[in-house]
Parts: structure tokens; C-alpha cells; sequence
């Protein structure tokens, strides 16, 4: 029963985000304050993130292709998919879960503890809309830019980590790259990017939205929304690859 | 003029309102009192349309808050100021972008206006030069002071004040008395506060609620207070034995028994109230 109560008090709240804005240009600057939170917020971690699991991928995927008969254009285009297909869109998802989710949660629940989200309905906002909304949007303006910059980065990663490792050359990675290229998948990394944006910044901004207690239950609403983020995330993933692969 | 007929409010099996009735005045200083527990703050979050009430009305000049649209609520919520009891300052946003947010969203006017008016209702509650402090940068008093402003910023018809006085020295709480006491006949507005402070009920109780377990127990005057009748009230106001002394000498003023001009020094040097009250007199 809790379970369905929360998913219909979860499905209220998107319902309430849609309303007239007050002001339009105060919700216009919310939603850029909110993509520069995200997206800067989360730059540097996405790049670190992903040069790495390219620069893994292409070692490990060296590592076992050790027979002769497989040419080395194999391991960029092995990396390539990995990354393209699950790495970037997936892996990146899960850490912006924790980066992004535990920040909105958080956020959302101090100001709910410490009545800003009151003192925001009694000047006659719609907190939903002003607070949520522009979270969401945010998030989805932002993480799928960010899914398409792991892509890049997870390759030029492999790349550098065959050169510098001595695995395959340069000029074999990129001849790989470009052999056998579905456009498809990278259509499929960006709805699997848009839906884990949505799922990150909903599911948070509903645990930090409905907090009740104090910084105890701060805590607890951001860890439970990661959690949950991350469970929904791959199942997402399930899914999605089952219908759309 | 705000009127509450037969309000009830329950969370669940517990009732916290119990049917009550009363009428917040305009132009004066109208107060919640009550223990912590006797359902003043959801009194007052009713009162904002932040709870829903279970039965019951709340008439604000005229219309019904109860039966109101979500539209006709915002309306009706741009003409209200409220200072919570923590101040509820947006912690990322100065002073200034505090107190300037109501106009941001709610005003077209340009820039200039909007800081002329900033600066005008900070100089009013005497915060001038503080316009780039964060909340974080500030005393208490001074984060009370800023919600008043920002409460005030829009000229609100309706003022709410939820224990404005938590958390700071008497001092301080007399100054913020006093502010809110000024704004609200200045400006004309109907002024709910809840408070448990006694200091507040004597000083700016114009009209008076006590709640007891939710319910209406006593109304009056912070004239009438002192003398009333009600146990329950009684066993409130007159907590500690240095207020029922006061009250002793209050009692012992009215009656020319003692000189109330004299000091009060003078009056604990010979031994206070019990020793110049005799039993007769305590029985009355």
C-alpha cells in the first residue's frame, strides 16, 4: 500500500509542477541557475570518470583479445560500443545519481525543514512549478549534453590508453572507430540519457520536496533518493535494451 | 478583519482545533497564545491556507478561504506577510535578494524602483547597510528583522508572525515587539502572532486567544490578562513565582496600598510582595 501511495503522491507532484508561471522571467532564470548547478556542478567528474573507463575498457578489452587472427581495429571498436552503448550513457547516469540527486534532495529538504518552501506558498508561488520544474528541465537540458561529452571523452580515453600503453596505435584506433559504426546506438545512449536525467532529478526532488523532521531526515530523504535513482536506472536500462536494441 | 468559525483540524486520530471561533481585528496586534502542543501553529497554517481544515471557516474581509480556488488563493496569499519562527531566509540569496524576491515575481517595476523600496523597508526596520550580508552573516534579531521586511515588502493587508520572538534576548524581543506593533498601525494591517512569550502579551496584546488542548479557553485585552479569572490561564501566565510576585504588586498598586512610582529595588530590599501583602489580601 505505501508503495502505491508514494507513486500517486509522486505523480501529484508532476501534476502540480504544471501551472502558469508567476513570473515568467524569474522561472526562465531559475532554469539557468539550476543547468549551471547540474551541469558545471557535475563537469568535472564526468570527465575524470569517463577518460577513465575508456582508458579501462580498451586495456582490459586488449588484455583478452590476445589471438593473432583478431585485428587490433577490434579493441577501438569494442570501446566504442561499450562506451557509446552503455558506459557513457549508464555508468555516467549512476555517479550523477549520487552527485546531482543527493544535491537536489538535500536542497529541497533544508528548505523544507527550515520553512523557505512555506514562506514561498504564502507569497502565492506554486513551489512545485518554481522549485521542481526547473530542476527537472535542467536536468534534462544538461545530462544528456553531459552523456554526449562521456562519449568523447570514454573514447579519446581508450585512445590514449592504447598509445601510451603501446596496445595499438593511434592511427589503428581511429581506422577502428570509424569500421562497422551504428548511428543507431548513439540515438539509443541519448534516450537512455534523457530517460535517466528524468528519473535522477524527479526522484530526488520528490524524497527532498516531501521531507518532514530535521537534518536526520535530510540525510536520510538524499540517500534514499539516490537509491532509488539507481535502482530505477537499471531497470530503465533493462528495458529500454530490450525494446529499442 | 479575519473571522474563524468552528475551525477543526485532526492529523489522523488526533484532534489538534477543536471548533474554534474568533475574530482577528484590523489595525491591531492580535495574539495566539497557548503552551507548546495547544495548536497554535496549526491554527495560524490554516489560517494561511498551508493546512486544510476540516470543518470550519476562515473569512478573510469577506471571502471564505475554505472555499476558494487555487487561484483565488494566490491572490489572496499576495496580500499576506508572514515571519516564521526561524526567519526562513533563502540562504543563498543577500539580504537584498531576499527582501527584493516578493517584488521580483510579483512587481514590473524596474530595478531602481525595486531597491528604492528594498532600502525603504530596511531602513524601516532599522537594517540599513546590511543589503550584501548573507542569512548566515547575521545575528538572529537581524534574520527577524529581514523576514518582517520581506514580509512587509509587498504592503500586505495580513501579517502573520509564528513565535517571532524564539531564540533571542528579552531585549531584542521587545525591539521586534515594538517593529511589528508600529507596522501594523501604521500601515493598517490585521496582525496575527503566535507567541508564548509574556513579555509580548503584555506589551503589544491588543487582543488576545489563549488555546488550551485546542480549544478557545480565554479572550480579551493584555489589560484584562492580569486579573482574570480562568485556572488554566492562570496556570500559564503565572508560571514562575517572580510573575506571580509581579502580579502581587500589580494588585497592591491598584489598590494605592503601595506607591508605584517607587523602586522596585527599594520594594525587594523590604522583603517583596509576601511581606507586604497580608493573607486577606492574597485571598482576594
Amino acid at each position: 500500500m505505501k508503495l502505491f501511495s508514494t507513486i500517486g503522491a509522486y505523480l501529484l507532484m508532476m501534476k502540480g509542477m504544471f501551472t502558469k508561471p508567476e513570473n515568467f522571467k524569474m522561472y526562465w532564470k531559475e532554469l539557468m541557475h539550476q543547468s549551471v548547478e547540474i551541469g558545471m556542478g557535475s563537469l568535472w567528474i564526468v570527465t575524470v570518470i569517463s577518460i577513465f573507463m575508456g582508458a579501462v575498457s580498451a586495456i582490459q578489452t586488449a588484455y583478452q583479445l590476445t589471438n593473432p587472427i583478431i585485428q587490433k581495429e577490434t579493441i577501438a571498436q569494442i570501446v566504442r560500443d561499450t562506451v557509446i552503448l552503455e558506459f557513457a550513457p549508464t555508468l555516467v547516469c549512476i555517479v550523477l545519481a549520487g552527485v546531482v540527486g543527493s544535491k537536489i534532495a538535500g536542497e529541497l529538504g533544508n528548505m523544507r525543514v527550515s520553512e523557505q518552501i512555506d514562506a514561498l506558498e504564502i507569497m502565492g508561488i506554486n513551489t512545485k512549478s518554481y522549485l521542481v520544474a526547473p530542476k527537472i528541465l535542467g536536468a534534462l537540458i544538461t545530462i544528456p549534453l553531459l552523456v554526449i561529452l562521456a562519449m568523447a571523452l570514454g573514447i579519446y580515453g581508450g585512445r590514449l590508453a592504447g598509445s601510451l600503453g603501446g596496445i595499438l596505435p593511434a592511427v589503428t584506433y581511429d581506422r577502428g572507430l570509424l569500421m562497422n559504426f551504428v548511428p543507431k546506438n548513439v540515438w539509443f545512449a541519448l534516450v537512455k540519457a534523457y530517460t535517466f536525467a528524468f528519473i535522477i532529478s524527479s526522484v530526488s526532488c520528490f524524497y527532498g520536496y516531501n521531507v518532514k523532521g530535521g537534518a536526520l531526515e535530510i540525510g536520510r530523504a538524499s540517500t534514499t533518493a539516490v537509491i532509488t535513482s539507481c535502482i530505477l536506472i537499471l531497470f530503465a536500462d533493462y528495458i529500454l535494451a530490450f525494446f529499442l536494441l | 478583519m479575519i473571522e474563524i468559525k468552528n475551525v477543526s483540524k485532526s492529523f489522523g486520530n488526533k484532534e489538534i482545533l477543536k471548533g474554534i471561533n474568533a475574530v482577528m481585528e484590523t489595525g491591531k496586534t492580535n495574539l495566539i497564545i497557548g503552551t507548546s502542543g495547544s495548536g497554535k501553529t496549526v491554527l495560524q497554517k490554516c489560517m494561511v491556507g498551508l493546512f486544510e481544515v476540516d470543518n470550519g471557516d476562515i473569512i478573510f474581509d469577506g471571502k471564505n478561504l475554505t472555499t476558494m480556488h487555487e487561484e483565488e488563493r494566490k491572490e489572496l496569499r499576495q496580500q499576506i506577510g508572514m515571519l516564521f519562527q526561524g526567519s526562513a531566509l533563502f540562504d543563498s540569496m543577500t539580504v537584498e535578494q531576499n527582501v527584493k524576491f516578493p517584488l521580483d515575481m510579483f512587481t514590473k517595476w524596474n530595478h531602481q524602483k525595486k531597491i528604492e523600496r528594498v532600502n525603504d523597508v530596511l531602513a524601516r526596520v532599522e537594517l540599513e547597510g546590511t543589503n550584501k550580508k548573507f542569512p548566515a552573516e547575521i545575528s538572529g534579531g537581524m534574520k527577524k528583522r529581514v523576514g518582517i521586511a520581506r514580509a512587509i515588502v509587498l504592503n500586505p493587508k495580513y501579517l502573520f508572525c509564528d513565535e517571532p520572538n524564539s531564540g533571542l534576548d528579552p531585549q531584542t524581543s521587545m525591539v521586534i515587539d515594538k517593529l511589528i506593533h508600529e507596522i501594523t498601525v501604521e500601515n493598517n494591517i490585521t496582525a496575527i502572532i503566535n507567541t508564548h512569550d509574556m513579555n509580548s502579551v503584555m506589551e503589544i496584546g491588543e487582543n488576545i486567544i489563549y488555546l488550551y488542548q485546542g480549544e478557545k479557553e480565554w479572550e480579551g485585552t493584555n489589560k484584562e490578562i492580569i486579573f482574570n479569572k480562568n485556572q488554566k490561564l492562570n496556570e500559564f501566565i503565572f508560571a514562575s513565582q517572580f510573575l506571580r510576585d509581579a502580579k502581587d504588586m500589580r494588585m497592591l498598586e491598584e489598590k494605592g496600598i503601595i506607591d508605584n512610582d517607587r523602586n522596585m529595588d527599594e520594594i525587594m530590599r523590604e522583603g517583596g510582595a509576601n511581606l507586604v501583602i497580608g493573607d486577606e489580601d492574597k485571598k482576594e
